[in-house]
């Protein structure tokens, strides 16, 4: 085992599969000489050359389409849109195209694309590069949808989405870019559709995504000192969803609040929600609970990020309330 | 269709196929025995027919919600798209494409893009295969004067020039964007003008004519072949029907409808060959028996084919999924 950054989980694992898979290659902004606007390619223009690590002009919608044309024709290029808030500009070609070629022609054609690019609120960059949009995204089928927390999963994860014949869109937390975690010294692939607990305990269920599997791990730590016993579970992929490890957890623990950094409404708390309703009801002591960024645009201030975003305080607050229900 | 040296009556024979195919398909679609609705290409038969000659079958063709003419001229089988526009399930996409999303893997046609303009970064993308492939291939999107005006139709033009990429873009200018005048909608007279501005050829070509369309199409896909990028071809055409079924046509003159009926492409294509003595009016006559034929059949295939399986429904939303 070594320890690795998140960032480097991503970066090793493009490389690993560009090794792999003459294939793969990647499309962006500044990926290629350069490096990336994150380091995600550091040093891959090196290895592979800048006719597979292919520099594009600023045309988001441009590429995206163009790198769908090459995936069904049997290239399995990789995206960087550097900021998902660019893709808003890109969403036509995600949803009405890549999402639905392999079922409009009825399985002729597939789509092996992976796009990817980071997501969340932090460092004041306001409201047009910290979007979480991935609830959006799981909303429409024939889309896969990958949320890393760990290093270990981030590598594993975008491995097996290099791999999938279908579009796969992955959302990296800029905010965790840096953290720390093991990985294996030999290859290694994480299935998608695969939950992971990341924390067990008896007394209350936190789901939790992305940068917030670390707050939830905190808060759980703080908790602990007040002899709350919590579990904590990452969907880790929320198309396809892992609904028998969240329903074990819930069944176990009979309370569950759900932290995640997008917004609440028709998102991954009201998803699992639903789920707990429709299939855990009976095991419930209380209310589902939910714990969103406040619905408006990521502020530039950090007085105003902090009172948008879950925090750890806010994490052990909202489990006290419901210990108490 | 595509592949050999076609003689002008090949071309004819192909553009008949594409207007009586439509011509029973807007009949059937009155009787109410095809859904939606279809988007006729009677009137431009000439484009499809012209440029698709050139293709091999493993080139790569992307087309628009008006894709029957294209799709008969790549090689997709008359009975084939009958059937989808049925929405059967022996139609090419098996009833979940229909119409405007026909497509056949069989002949390098991926379904049909029917948002304006979404197919033209596709066809370079697919382009860029083929020449990271370095199989030879080439990639031609169709799209409208009105896709014209897309951010990516823009985008994927400035791309396949800077990346010298095998692709040849077809525009159809048949004057109006659904009821929305060329005029009104350009400040410049010709969508080919833009070329330039790419660096790349833009030719503008008689659309109704079979062989000019051809012509331009052999050059523009040579050059692609040979690395040198893509060009932009400008085909001056005209829709002699309306833009769906549900269109009232009161946004263009009978005066102007006349003078382009009166340039038909199967008109031009029909006295050329009597002028030349390629073809007799029983020559023609027997090519109209014929085409006549495989329509009746693939009417017959499409209405005596069955619905595809409710059970069906959630089949090929993933690979893999497919059983």
């Amino acid at each position: 085992m070594r320890e690795i950054r998140l960032i480097d989980g991503i970066r090793e694992a493009m490389q690993e599969e560009m090794r792999r898979d003459p294939n793969v290659y990647v499309y962006g902004e500044g990926i290629g000489p350069r490096g990336g606007n994150f380091n995600e390619t550091l040093g891959m223009a090196d290895e592979f050359g800048v006719r597979r690590l292919i520099d594009t002009p600023i045309s988001e919608l441009g590429f995206t389409g163009m790198a769908i044309g090459a995936a069904l024709t049997g290239l399995r290029p990789i995206v960087d849109i550097m900021f998902w808030d660019f893709a808003y500009e890109v969403a036509g070609q995600l949803i009405n195209q890549a999402a639905r070629i392999h079922y409009m022609s009825n399985g002729q054609f597939s789509v092996p694309l992976v796009f990817r690019g980071v997501v969340g609120i932090g460092g004041g960059a306001a409201g047009h590069h910290s979007a979480v949009p991935y609830p959006m995204y799981a909303h429409f089928p024939g889309l896969k949808v990958v949320v890393p927390a760990t290093p270990y999963d981030a590598k594993g994860l975008l491995k097996t989405a290099i791999r999938d014949n279908d579009p796969v869109l992955v959302f990296e937390h800029r905010g965790i870019y840096s953290l720390k975690g093991m990985v294996p010294d030999e290859e290694y692939t994480i299935p998608l559709g695969v939950a992971a607990v990341q924390r067990e305990g008896s007394d209350v269920t936190i789901v939790a995504l992305a940068r917030m599997v670390q707050v939830a791990l905190q808060a759980a730590d703080a908790l602990a000192r007040e002899g709350v016993s919590v579990e904590v579970v990452d969907p880790r992929t929320l198309a396809p969803l892992d609904k028998e490890t969240i329903l074990a957890s819930i069944r176990k623990t009979s309370r569950v609040l759900v932290v995640d950094e997008a917004y609440a409404p028709y998102g991954v708390g009201g998803e699992i929600a639903a789920l707990a309703a429709d299939e855990a009801f009976y095991y419930l002591d209380a209310p589902i609970k939910r714990l969103n960024t406040l619905s408006a645009p990521a502020p530039a201030s950090a007085v105003l990020e902090a009172e948008m975003v879950p925090t750890v305080d806010k994490v052990v607050v909202a489990v006290r309330e419901l210990m108490n229900q | 269709m595509s592949g050999q040296a076609q003689s002008l009556l090949d071309l004819y024979r192909t553009m008949l196929t594409i207007r009586r195919f439509e011509e029973r398909a807007n009949a059937l679609y009155m009787e109410g025995k095809i859904p939606s609705t279809l988007h006729l290409y009677i009137g431009q038969e000439a484009v499809a027919t012209g440029v698709c000659a050139v293709l091999k079958r493993t080139d790569y063709v992307l087309s628009t919600h008006r894709p029957h003419g294209h799709a008969i001229a790549k090689g997709v089988a008359p009975r084939d798209i009958m059937a989808e526009l049925y929405a059967k399930v022996t139609g090419c996409c098996k009833g979940k494409g229909g119409s405007m999303h026909a497509g056949d893997i069989r002949v390098g046609m991926p379904p049909a893009v029917a948002i304006v303009g979404g197919n033209a970064p596709i066809a370079a993308g697919m382009a860029l295969a083929c020449k990271f492939q370095k199989n030879g291939g080439v990639a031609v999107s169709f799209f409208g004067d009105g896709a014209a005006n897309e951010g990516a139709v823009h985008e994927a033009l400035n791309m396949a020039a800077i990346w010298s990429l095998p692709v040849v873009y077809v525009c159809e200018n048949n004057l109006y964007g659904a009821s929305t005048s060329f005029s009104t909608v350009f400040n410049i007279a010709n969508v080919a003008d833009r070329a330039p501005a790419y660096g790349i050829p833009g030719v503008i070509v008689d659309g109704n004519d079979v062989e000019a369309v051809r012509e331009v199409a052999i050059e523009a896909c040579a050059r692609a072949r040979a690395g040198a990028g893509p060009t932009l071809i400008e085909a001056k055409t005209y829709r002699l029907c309306g833009h769906s079924r549900s269109d009232p046509l009161t946004y263009r003159s009978k005066e102007e409808e006349a003078v382009w009926r009166a340039r038909d492409p199967l008109v031009i294509a029909a006295q050329r060959l009597k002028e030349r003595g390629e073809a007799s009016d029983a020559d023609l006559a027997r090519v109209e028996a014929e085409v006549k034929a495989v329509i009746d059949e693939a009417v017959a295939f499409a209405e005596t084919s069955p619905d595809p399986l409710a059970t069906d429904a959630l089949k090929h939303l993933f690979v893999g999924e497919s059983a």
